[in-house]
């Protein structure tokens, strides 16, 4: 089953064109690694799949309902998406902000309803983040603001999960930590679609791939097709190798 | 502390207000009011409680409370802790307005030119913020909104600069200060309406305002209608802040530090923070226009001045009082 596709993408911005005829497809259960050089478009496409960014062409199709047509709310029920560098301007507590993911949740009138309530405990005992239930958002560190973030996203069990660079500005523990989650989502069924700017990283958790550069998917499909080091090398402008060893596969500089 | 809150600030406006109806140069004893209130009772007094203060309470009541509110929608749409109404060129816009009325001569032919001309003024201001803004951000926003009132501004100081006489300079100065002296149920009934159109359009941004916190990309993709709740606290506030500057003058600061007075005490929820924010704007107001009316060195102060002397100075150590112990 498809989740996701994107369909002769085109976004411009002013004169330039950011994203040229891109095409992907997110299936429910795999997580695919969106890569790619800095400023290739990765983020673009991220938010055009997640119906943020209209594009200038192209359809964008969530189980083959053009996403502009899916209402508001259920949209924001059946995908969640987190920006780079996601982060709190009030000093709300963690649990306020895990609940906010809930948002398209809510009855009109009226909070949280105990079944809903069950489910921000049930995500922040997943996260590890008890313990921090009432910390203020401002005072996290930056490991701990990702899996608030992560937690955020997931509280409302999508069926997408879209994440732009969760680990950019995390050091390789939680780096590592962020990865095996959305990996433990994709696992658990959800299509996870995630920009990536380290290629070793995304090599170890990516079932799909997607590699675009100055706006153009150069290479989709399977992570051991996308993989190669005459991929990589034509994507990133370095010598890359692929290394099969006894630890798995590791991209080397 | 939070669940307490709400009914504790209704308890002290109802009791200001109230304070507001029997204190002034003739006080009432709390019985001589309910029967002047209920058309009974001495005709004097009857006329003192029902025609003079109880317009001028509302007045108060309302001017606070959509001043205190629009500053905490303000605050939590642009996620800016030093948004308040004025900063959207709305006051200014009004009072370029009551300026223009005072200054042609308007306003000495019918009673309610002044009013009139502030709220038309209001609307022209945010209506050129928004279309400034139209494809920019909350930044883009907030720069036309300083643009504009920046050119209102200039605008009345040119009015003071060219004033005819030394008594219409002084009629702008007086009115620019900010007073609910001598306000009748023409004020009440012009602004009103205004003001509860306006106050419905800001509650309404509540949830959009909660989900803002993460921003707009993370609203927008929690199913929130930014651009929606964007025009909703603009033209809110442009209703509200407009009718309330077109019969008070400007009353600044109160926009600002409301919202901060009860911030910790909701947790920091933007959401939570309106109404409890209009509570205290109308609190604020209410005891200022109630100190200027019974304090004897206040008498000659305008509302606008006193709440800048004596409010300022007391709610920003109360601020920075609850920032040091709240949690």
């Amino acid at each position: 089953m498809s989740a996701l596709s994107l369909d002769g993408v085109t976004v411009r911005r002013g004169e330039r064109v950011v994203l040229h005829d891109a095409g992907a497809r997110f299936e429910a259960g795999r997580l695919t690694a969106v890569i790619g050089p800095n400023g290739a478009g990765k983020s673009t496409l991220l938010s055009v799949a997640a119906g943020l960014l209209p594009p200038d062409a192209g359809t964008v199709r969530l189980d083959e309902t053009p996403i502009a047509r899916v209402p508001r709310r259920e949209l924001a029920r059946r995908r969640a998406y987190l920006p780079q560098a996601p982060r709190v301007d009030w000093p709300i507590s963690v649990e306020r902000v895990v609940a906010l993911g809930l948002t398209a949740h809510l009855p009109a009138f009226g909070g949280l309803s105990p079944h809903l309530r069950a489910r921000v405990a049930a995500v922040l005992e997943q996260f590890d983040l008890a313990a921090l239930r009432d910390r203020s958002a401002t005072e996290l560190s930056g490991g701990e603001l990702a899996r608030v973030m992560l937690a955020r996203a997931v509280v409302g069990e999508p069926e997408v999960l879209i994440v732009d660079e969760p680990t950019a500005g995390l050091d390789p523990r939680h780096a590592l930590d962020a990865a095996r989650r959305l990996r433990a989502l994709a696992d658990a069924g959800c299509a996870v679609v995630v920009a990536l700017h380290d290629p070793d990283l995304a090599l170890r958790i990516a079932d799909d791939a997607v590699a675009l550069r100055d706006g153009v998917v150069v290479a989709d499909g399977a992570a051991t097709t996308v993989f190669t080091t005459k991929v990589l090398s034509a994507l990133y402008d370095v010598e890359m190798r692929v290394v099969h060893d006894a630890h798995g596969a590791s991209v080397r500089v | 502390m939070t669940r307490a809150l709400t009914p504790a600030l209704v308890l002290l406006v109802a009791v200001l207000f109230s304070a507001s109806l029997a204190a002034g140069t003739i006080w009432f004893a709390p019985a001589t009011l309910v029967r002047a209130l209920l058309g009974g009772g001495v005709p004097l007094a009857h006329e003192i409680v029902v025609e003079i203060r109880l317009p001028r309470a509302i007045l108060a009541l309302l001017v606070g409370a959509i001043t205190g509110l629009s500053g905490a929608v303000l605050q939590g749409l642009l996620r800016n802790p030093l948004a308040e109404p004025g900063l959207l060129g709305v006051s200014a816009g009004a009072s370029l307005g009551a300026v223009i009325a005072i200054y042609y001569g308007f306003a000495a032919t019918f009673a309610l030119a002044t009013p009139l001309f502030a709220l038309t003024g209001a609307m022209a201001t945010i209506a050129i913020a928004l279309a400034l803004s139209r494809r920019g951000g909350t930044l883009a926003l907030i720069l036309a909104g300083v643009a504009v009132s920046t050119i209102a501004g200039a605008g009345v100081s040119l009015a003071l600069n060219l004033a005819p006489s030394p008594y219409a300079a002084y009629e702008i100065m007086t009115w620019l200060m900010g007073s609910l002296a001598d306000r009748n149920w023409d004020h009440v009934v012009l602004a009103g309406p205004f003001i509860l159109i306006g106050a419905a359009m800001l509650f309404a941004t509540a949830r959009a305002l909660d989900a803002l916190a993460l921003g707009e990309a993370q609203a927008q993709s929690l199913g929130v209608d930014v651009a929606r709740a964007r025009l909703l606290a603009l033209i809110g506030t442009a209703m509200g802040i407009g009718a309330a500057t077109a019969v008070a003058g400007t009353i600044g600061f109160v926009g600002l530090i409301a919202p901060h007075v009860v911030r910790p005490l909701v947790a920091h929820r933007p959401g939570a923070t309106l109404l409890p924010a209009a509570l205290a704007g109308a609190a604020i107001v209410l005891a200022a226009d109630l100190a200027t009316r019974t304090l004897p060195f206040a008498a000659d102060i305008k509302l606008g001045v006193f709440i800048a002397v004596f409010g300022a100075p007391f709610f920003l150590w109360l601020v920075l009082h609850l920032r040091r112990t709240a949690p």
